[in-house]
């Protein structure tokens, strides 16, 4: 079932962005007829693979071949018209259009005098949703539909268009086990009909179940090609590892104090199920997990971002009021959020102003806030935090990711808080700085401070945390002490394969 | 047939349609001759015009943008069209409506240009635009106006005239509603209107032509209301500096409160069309009912905020049961989630593994 | 754009430029009466122009505020008539913007309907709502000392008396704007409105109060405009709010929110009531004036538009030529 030409030929694929180089040596075969699984940590470079393919990104070398050609990188158009479709995890529909219309936009089926054949495109789209083996309502608008629908949307877009590669970004990352095994079953049937599927997926049963061949890439580069028979997921969580500990986490041994976070039974429907924790002074816990899992969602709540539907949070005792991110603040919470750039940080506006805007009060007498007791505060935060700039006066937007990240953990340390939860702290940024996040974080936890850490990085977790909870589709599964922490362990329990899990559970 | 029968039943058009029935039975019923002949011809001349302008500012709502400029353009079109048939011979009717529809089509172009060129928002450009048109038409004016015995019978004889009891001006109307209903309805390029106002950056991803889809709305915008600056000159029988002016928000009501997404996406000729009826049928009922013609404005204004409140409550709904729909689903699914395949179950049959070491 | 010569401050040095050669040109345009004309010509623009900075910098818009002026015009003259007290009325006035303001905050910040969409409504109904409290009379029995204060000056100066009301007004916005935590919240929403939240920003609470300031202000603006015209009127102030919402883009303001400066906005209604006058003076046509109200409004757009992409077309070919050579 494998041909002997392959249809796609990646071969020693490089591509950088500004410093970092997201590709270095990138190689990848896909053959007609086979779902190939493209694994990775985060960061490996599998996205900027991808978006190679589906031509976002052009590489900056190395060769890219299609149907034995030379493939014709850089316009999406181009890419979609050599034949490869690209569902992402999550789509972008038209909400107010009929999902019929959806797949057909553009191209709708039309009569000898040229108008939209409605009655042939809604045939088709129901033909098309037939042959995936899903039950879609054609003439239904696309607003509301569930995630994994809106997939379903997507390859019989992509089907339509009678692509030969049908690439799969994490699809699974957000549907419930049905949703996916049915994904899975599509993803059989465009195999059987002769489209080389790759499938990108942190969930190692369902490669298993479902691929054929799997490549591993580790740090821009791909580390191994193996077929999916002979090969057990302890060994491919290996490859896709591959490292020692050789960063050094500078870990300052303290001793924990009172519970300062104490949260219950969190739970909102169909994002995140009955989560329990406490977090103590001195102490910094890691949520680890796959993007998708719940662990920002949990911690959103927890600040009072988004609402909940049940379970409780308390700070140092007593309890904390949802929904309500002031009370939060009063109580000595802060939360440096996920998405720097759209979250964490006003753009256009200058570090001085970026640092003060939570204090703000702090910094007025009578009403008028002192530019001098602002700057006074931004200079002593940049210079504790050793930001490179050009001036507190310099809008934000001009820095480098790392000294962005620095201006946003600035912000939140001026508030003095008791808990600080961290969101991805080091996403993006140099290795230098990061080192210095890090160095900043036990800082902060060695002088009491309780430190609530979500992190996609393995090293990171395991360097930095006292304890680890391990999340999974929106349940917390697993607890472990920082000397029963393994990356294997982590991987595993985040992955679904339960058994090699540790055996604490929540608090 | 039967599911485009439910689709129309179902549709946003249906209660806007059956609001004014109430109010024209109302109206009727107290007042017999609000439906006299010529009550009606009378409602239906009062109708064209906005009706007219509704169906252009359709094109351009349901991309998520809006044309602010549309009186000014009016005023500016009604002048040229005047000018260029007034005098002792008269110019016929088509050259009237010639000068002004392409008036109003290089207006289109002029707003449409700075929207999708320059990217400029339209709220701002439209509103540059409503100046500037007016300020144009009233130095091209002078201050001077023209008056029905300066024009030819033609033009001033084609607003009080009509045909099977419906006045010309409103078949010019409905001619150009019909052909708008049926190009957004049935032509790829009108469909694509409606994806770049449900999600501009998608379309741009599946390769629609936004710039260019983007001047043809204004392009069609204007040339609706440079056509009903014809209308209006027919209509009053002539034309001052004033024409026009206040124009563009009850325009922009009328097409909401027909169901036209502000937000862009969703909307029809036919509703943008109905709701013009409805918002002018109240004004004249309310005289034809003996309340003072000044609660017409308050009403116009009240019914927009209840189109406004009541689709977002709709939607509001829906959002909410299928966010209550999928947490039931995924509950269910929870509770019989089936154990994890055993690693490689249904991998297919090779020979053992053939791992190859990739050379770094 | 370069930042020695930003937005606010060119508008600010066309209104000086513009005083200046009008000076030269018309010695009747720098005549102590005509700029007294000129500062009552544009007082009701100036004073809702304030608030209105703060609503268009949160990203959102409010389209009746000439309708709320008007209604509160009305119900100034309304309650002159019934209760016999200016001071009474006065307050009626304000108070009916106040609760204009309410409504347009309260469908905007609790039903989440786009502020744009909303205020074309409230235009119609405050609108309407003259009409119904006035019918189509106008109430011209003020007392004659409270209308002295709308078209007479200061003794001894050419100022009208709303001078000192626009300075002290413009002059506590501008602060509230740029030196306290409210102006900070505003510029914080109108740049990321989801970074402002998780900032612990009172969002929807903020955005109310903008609406209920800017009703309130605007129920001035309609008493001012009444004693101007010693008359309410239920057409009073008609077209006001794009008048008022050109004045504060053009003045640098970003319709995307973010971005502004109260004495870009100052200088920008300044500059418009001088240039107006000026033509005016020169004999132009009143009603083709709006060319100019127009033509600045879209240069305040497209300006920045053309420089941004010259400028990128010069460095790419900077780039290009650099790459060509050896």
């Amino acid at each position: 079932m494998v041909d002997a030409e392959p249809l796609v030929r990646v071969r020693g694929a490089a591509k950088a962005f500004g410093g970092v180089q997201a590709l270095r040596d990138a190689s990848l075969e896909l053959f007609a007829g086979e779902v190939h699984a493209l694994l990775g940590e985060n960061g490996a470079g599998k996205s900027t693979l991808l978006k190679v393919l589906a031509g976002v990104h052009r590489t900056d070398a190395g060769e890219v071949t299609i149907g034995g050609g030379p493939f014709e990188q850089g316009s999406t158009r181009r890419s979609r018209e050599q034949g490869v479709a690209v569902i992402y995890q999550e789509p972008s529909l038209f909400p107010d259009l009929s999902l019929a219309e959806n797949v057909f936009i553009g191209r709708q089926p039309v009569t000898g005098r040229g108008a939209v054949d409605w009655a042939r495109m809604r045939q088709e789209a129901a033909a098309l949703f037939g042959q995936l083996g899903v039950d879609l309502d054609p003439d239904r608008p696309a607003r509301g539909l569930s995630i994994a629908d809106q997939q379903i949307v997507e390859i019989a877009k992509a089907l339509s268009t009678d692509a030969r590669v049908i690439v799969m970004d994490e699809p699974t990352a957000a549907l419930s086990a049905s949703e996916s095994e049915r994904l899975l079953d599509v993803a059989r049937r465009l195999r059987d009909g002769g489209a080389a599927v790759v499938f990108v997926s942190h969930r190692l049963d369902e490669v298993f179940a479902l691929c054929d061949r799997l490549t591993v890439m580790r740090d821009g580069a791909t580390v191994r090609t193996s077929t999916v028979e002979g090969t057990d997921a302890g060994e491919v969580v290996r490859w896709m590892v591959g490292r020692e500990l050789t960063d050094l986490f500078p870990k300052t041994e303290t001793t924990t104090g009172d519970v300062v976070l104490r949260v219950r039974g969190l739970t909102t429907d169909g994002v995140f199920d009955d989560v329990s924790f406490d977090v103590r002074a001195g102490e910094i816990v890691a949520f680890a997990g796959l993007v998708g899992s719940g662990r920002s969602e949990v911690v959103r709540a927890v600040f009072g971002i988004d609402r909940y539907d049940s379970g409780s949070v308390e700070v140092l005792g007593a309890p904390l009021p949802p929904a309500d991110p002031r009370a939060a603040l009063a109580r000595g919470v802060a939360l440096v959020p996920e998405d720097r750039r759209q979250q964490g940080l006003f753009m256009p506006a200058s570090i001085a102003r970026n640092t003060a805007v939570v204090v703000l009060s702090r910094l007025a007498r009578r009403g008028v806030v002192r530019e001098r007791a602002e700057r006074e505060l931004a200079a002593h935060w940049a210079q504790r935090l050793q930001l490179r700039h050009g001036g507190l006066d310099q809008p934000v937007e001009r820095l480098s990711g790392g000294n962005q990240q620095k201006v946003v953990l600035a912000k939140w340390l001026a508030t003095d808080p008791r808990l600080l939860v961290v969101d991805e702290p080091t996403r993006g940024i140099d290795v230098g700085t990061k080192a210095e996040v890090h160095r900043l974080l036990s800082e902060q936890a060695g002088r009491g401070l309780a430190v609530l850490m979500v992190s996609s990085e393995l090293p990171e977790v395991l360097g930095m945390a006292d304890r680890v909870l391990v999340m999974r589709e929106g349940r917390l599964m697993a607890t472990l002490d920082r000397d029963e922490a393994t990356q294997e362990r982590v991987m595993l329990a985040a992955t679904g394969q339960a058994s090699v899990a540790g055996e604490g559970s929540a608090a | 047939m039967n599911g485009g029968l439910r689709r129309v039943l179902a549709g946003r058009e249906a209660p806007v349609a059956g609001a004014l029935l109430v109010v024209l039975a109302v109206t009727t019923a107290v007042n017999p001759r609000f439906l006299s002949d010529q009550g009606r011809f009378d409602l239906l001349v009062a109708i064209a015009i906005t009706g007219l302008m509704a169906v252009g500012q359709t094109f351009v709502l349901v991309m998520r943008h809006v044309d602010l400029s549309v009186g000014s353009v009016l005023g500016l079109s009604a002048f040229m069209a005047g000018s260029a048939v007034r005098g002792d011979t008269g110019g016929p009717l088509v050259l009237a409506l010639l000068v002004g529809v392409v008036v109003g089509v290089l207006a289109g172009l002029v707003n449409g240009a700075l929207v999708a060129f320059l990217r400029l928002p339209a709220l701002v450009v439209t509103l540059g635009t409503l100046y500037v048109f007016q300020g144009v038409q009233a130095l091209l004016t002078g201050g001077t106006r023209i008056n029905a015995d300066q024009l030819p019978s033609s033009v001033v004889g084609f607003g009080v005239t009509g045909f099977l009891g419906v006045p010309w001006l409103m078949w010019v109307c409905l001619l150009a509603a019909a052909l708008g209903g049926v190009f957004l309805r049935t032509r790829r390029s009108g469909r694509d209107l409606y994806a770049v106002g449900s999600n501009p950056p998608a379309a741009e991803l599946v390769g629609i032509p936004v710039a260019r889809r983007t001047l043809l709305a204004y392009m069609v915008s204007g040339a609706c209301a440079g056509g009903a600056g014809v209308l209006f000159l027919a209509r009053f029988g002539g034309v001052d500096s004033n024409a026009g002016i206040g124009y563009e928000l009850p325009v922009v009501a009328a097409c909401v409160v027909g169901g036209v997404n502000i937000f862009g996406g969703s909307g029809t000729v036919l509703g943008a069309l109905l709701g013009a009826m409805l918002l002018k049928t109240m004004g004249v009922s309310l005289s034809a009912l003996s309340v003072p013609e000044f609660w017409q404005q308050a009403i116009n204004g009240l019914l927009l905020l209840v189109a406004i409140t009541a689709d977002r409550v709709v939607l509001l709904r829906r959002e909410r049961a299928a966010r209550v729909e999928a947490a039931r689903h995924r509950r269910e699914q929870a509770d019989a989630e089936p154990a994890p395949p055993a690693a490689g179950a249904e991998s297919p049959g090779h020979e053992g593994a053939t791992t190859t070491e990739v050379v770094r | 754009m370069s930042r020695v010569l930003s937005w606010d401050r060119s508008v600010f040095v066309l209104l000086v430029v513009t005083v200046a050669v009008g000076a030269v040109v018309d010695p009747d345009f720098a005549g102590g009466s005509n700029l007294g004309f000129v500062l009552q010509d544009i007082g009701e623009i100036m004073l809702i122009a304030l608030p209105m900075t703060f609503l268009i910098m949160t990203g959102e818009i409010d389209l009746s505020v000439a309708s709320t002026a008007a209604l509160a015009g009305c119900v100034l003259g309304w309650a002159w008539q019934a209760s016999g007290s200016m001071a009474v009325a006065v307050l009626a006035a304000v108070g009916t913007g106040v609760v204009c303001g309410a409504v347009n905050g309260f469908l905007v910040t609790r039903l989440g309907l786009g502020s744009l969409a909303v205020t074309i409504g409230t235009l119609g109904l405050y609108r309407g709502l003259c009409y119904a409290l006035l019918g189509d009379t106008t109430v011209a029995d003020f007392p004659a000392g409270w209308t002295n204060l709308g078209f007479s000056s200061i003794p001894g100066t050419p100022l009208p008396y709303v001078t000192p009301l626009l300075v002290v007004l413009a002059i506590v916005f501008g602060v509230v704007l740029h030196l306290t935590r409210t102006g900070r919240w505003v510029f914080a929403v109108g740049q990321s409105v989801e970074a402002a939240r998780f900032a612990g920003i009172p969002v929807a609470r903020l955005k109310f109060r903008l609406f209920v300031v800017t009703g309130a202000v605007a129920g001035l603006a309609g008493v001012v405009y009444d004693l101007r015209f010693a008359s309410a009127r239920p057409d009073g102030a008609l077209g006001f709010e794009l008048a008022v919402i050109a004045s504060v883009l053009f003045g640098g303001v970003s319709i995307f929110g973010g971005v502004g400066t109260m004495w870009g906005v100052v200088s920008a209604v300044l500059f418009l009531g001088s240039v107006r006058s000026l033509l005016q003076l020169q004999g132009v046509p009143g009603n083709a004036l709006t060319i100019i109200t127009g033509g600045l409004l879209l240069a305040s757009v497209v300006i920045p538009v053309v420089a941004q992409r010259w400028s990128a077309f010069r460095e790419r070919r900077g780039r290009a030529l650099a790459a060509a050579a050896p």
